[in-house]
């Protein structure tokens, strides 16, 4: 399967080109301009490698205060979200599974909302990731209790499932928002469209560490995916030991999409479109699908952020609202194929 | 399992014909105080093949997942090469037995290739593993799956399913072969393949436990029949001494008929059909006419020549 193999390095070296290109343009765009030429020269410069920085007097500061720490978090937050829906795929058996459509994202806004309101800050800057998490992981845990049955779970069961959960969080948050303060209104609006203005490097060193712990473990899990897209008995016939890899992946979907969620809010639909995408291009296996989705939802919000911090001059859009105006389409379109061919996941 | 096992390949548990490799002592399993199996006593012995038949609900695929470690008996043990089942280690278990399902099922649209190789993972890390390439062609050539190998598994037939499975059941090189009525969903020549392919595994050693409903399969391929009813066995032996009209026709719930095949002397099991279609005495002139035409075309040689009109009944 030669075909493959090359199909498979085409597309990382082509996701990683395109992750590249966007970090340099989106450093580059917005009020003040900085060719990419210069971009690199400032990267180089901190590294100590070159002289010639930013022309710009407030080039250096623009780029390294507010860009930077705002493409790296677009990257991090693309490469949970991504993830944490190929994964979540994986374990449910389910390509329509993702953390917004199932409402553990929701969940996990429903905690950081009440840290917000509430003021807690019982973990300095963690408090907020910290709570999401908890609130993620009782989510996916409730989700992935209520909606399978017999070992399996069903299309109709898991959509539902998040309408329930979804439901429950928004008016869990509705009430917040009536209870907030006008301050915490203003943030908790923010929460729900989602958006990574105001990015700073204290926020991007809390989710760093929680989004490569949560890559490397995603990592680990990808053969016996593989296995567990037999069923479970025949995975178990093959040696694994489901019931761990199921609450394995509980724990790390939950870390992931904290991760996403604590200084982002919700940005739905990433982590559908891409892993599917990838599947169409280089088939489920998951060894390449992970990290392919990971780097595939990295340029993903990184295009996004690009659009909302451009499209409308001296506007940030919101990116959740541009990620869930081209995702809920493609939610359709899947639904609509799905009832066509029912390829295999009734 | 507290200390680590050795590996256990192919090579190991060296086959000696007749030696148990798995034995069932008063097994019993409940569920919610529902008897399902009730102290059924068994062993499997290399070089074997054992059919486990019965009617519906008579506890076969129960005491198949027992027997496959799936589930613990409510009371009673299973010993695997001597040693406790339930106390193997996943992946050690995984090197023993293969299981082959009913249900062939798989969530994304891997290629047929792929998912025979799935069954090469318990060797992962093992100085098998060189050997999964050679293993996994192999292994689809006896299955016949070796042109469906880039085709995508959902979009095969159901047959073709079941061959594929039994392709990854096959590679993953087991000495202990568990198939669940592996024989549903394949027409005549690819279920003949199957229980062919079973009895060269015994050939050579293997020790291979099959769920059947075709009785006249198992007749003709199990050194070992268990008649289950009820979650008891009814009758455990040779398929000659077990396989009875009497034991059957109680154990089914209605009037089968064992016969030997009049030239072959194999062991028939045909049901009583009262209410089958018969010629009525104004259709004979044009069945005899179809009959007649048949045999005209038929070769010499064709067994059809040979068959008496209605089998002399025992």
């Amino acid at each position: 399967m030669t075909t493959r193999s090359a199909k498979v390095t085409a597309l990382f070296v082509g996701l990683a080109v395109a992750l590249l290109a966007f970090a340099v343009i989106s450093a580059g765009s917005g009020q003040l301009r900085i060719p990419p030429g210069e971009v690199f020269g400032s990267v180089l410069g901190r590294l100590g490698l070159a002289t010639d920085g930013v022309t710009h007097p407030n080039g250096e500061a623009a780029l390294w205060s507010i860009r930077f720490p705002r493409v790296v978090m677009a990257v991090l937050v693309g490469a949970a979200l991504a993830s944490a829906g190929a994964l979540m795929q994986g374990v449910f058996g389910n390509p329509l599974a993702d953390p917004g459509v199932v409402g553990v994202s929701s969940g996990a806004a429903l905690a950081a909302c009440t840290v917000i309101v509430f003021g807690w800050t019982f973990f300095g800057t963690w408090t907020v990731a910290v709570f999401a998490f908890v609130g993620g992981l009782v989510t996916t845990l409730l989700v992935y209790l209520v909606s399978r049955s017999g070992g399996r779970t069903e299309v109709v069961t898991l959509v539902l499932t998040g309408v329930a959960v979804n439901a429950m969080c928004g008016a869990g948050i509705a009430f917040l928002t009536f209870l907030g303060d006008q301050q915490a209104r203003e943030q908790i609006v923010f929460w729900q469209l989602g958006s990574l203005n105001g990015t700073r490097w204290q926020y991007v060193t809390v989710v760093l560490p929680l989004v490569v712990v949560g890559l490397v473990g995603v990592m680990m899990l990808a053969r016996r995916l593989d296995l567990l897209s037999l069923g479970e008995r025949s995975a178990r016939h093959l040696g694994v030991d489901v019931e761990r890899l199921r609450i394995v992946s509980v724990v790390l979907v939950a870390l992931l999409t904290a991760a996403a969620v604590a200084f982002c809010g919700i940005i739905a639909f990433v982590g559908l479109v891409v892993p599917h995408l990838v599947r169409m291009i280089v088939g489920p296996g998951h060894r390449v699908l992970l990290p392919a989705s990971a780097l595939g939802g990295a340029v993903l919000l990184l295009a996004a952020d690009l659009v909302a911090r451009t499209a409308v001059a001296y506007a940030d859009l919101p990116i959740g609202m541009l990620t869930a105006l081209v995702g809920g389409p493609f939610f359709f379109w899947l639904i609509r194929r799905t009832r066509r061919t029912a390829g295999g996941w009734a | 399992m507290t200390h680590r096992r050795r590996a256990l390949g192919p090579q190991d548990h060296a086959p000696t014909r007749g030696t148990v490799v798995l034995s069932a002592h008063d097994v019993h399993v409940a569920f919610d105080g529902v008897p399902i199996v009730s102290g059924v006593d068994l062993e499997l012995r290399a070089g074997e093949v054992l059919a486990l038949v019965g009617p519906n609900g008579a506890g076969k695929s129960t005491l198949l997942s027992v027997l496959a470690g799936d589930l613990a008996p409510s009371s009673g043990s299973v010993r695997l090469h001597g040693e406790d089942l339930h106390g193997l280690r996943l992946s050690d278990l995984a090197r023993r037995r293969a299981v082959l399902l009913q249900e062939q099922r798989l969530s994304f649209p891997f290629h047929v290739e792929d998912v025979v190789r799935m069954g090469r993972a318990p060797w992962r890390g093992l100085p098998e593993e060189d050997d999964d390439d050679t293993v996994v062609a192999r292994s689809m050539e006896i299955a016949e799956v070796t042109h469906l190998a880039p085709r995508l598994f959902p979009t095969l037939s159901g047959g073709e399913k079941g061959r594929a499975s039994f392709a990854r059941i096959l590679a993953q090189g087991t000495r202990v072969l568990m198939l669940d009525e592996p024989t549903a969903a394949l027409d005549i020549r690819h279920q003949e393949a199957v229980l062919v392919q079973a009895r060269e595994q015994a050939a050579a050693g293997d020790a291979v436990v099959v769920v059947l409903h075709d009785l006249t399969l198992a007749a003709a391929y199990a050194d070992v029949v268990a008649v289950l009813d009820g979650g008891r066995l009814s009758g455990y032996g040779v398929p000659r001494d077990v396989m009875t009209s009497d034991l059957l026709t109680e154990v089914y719930r209605y009037p089968i008929d064992v016969f030997e095949h009049p030239d072959r002397g194999e062991l028939v099991v045909l049901p009583v059909r009262e209410h089958a279609v018969r010629p009525t005495p104004g259709e004979t002139d044009r069945q005899s006419s179809i009959l007649s035409k048949g045999q005209r075309d038929a070769r010499p040689d064709d067994p059809r020549h040979d068959l008496p009109d209605s089998p002399t009944l025992p």
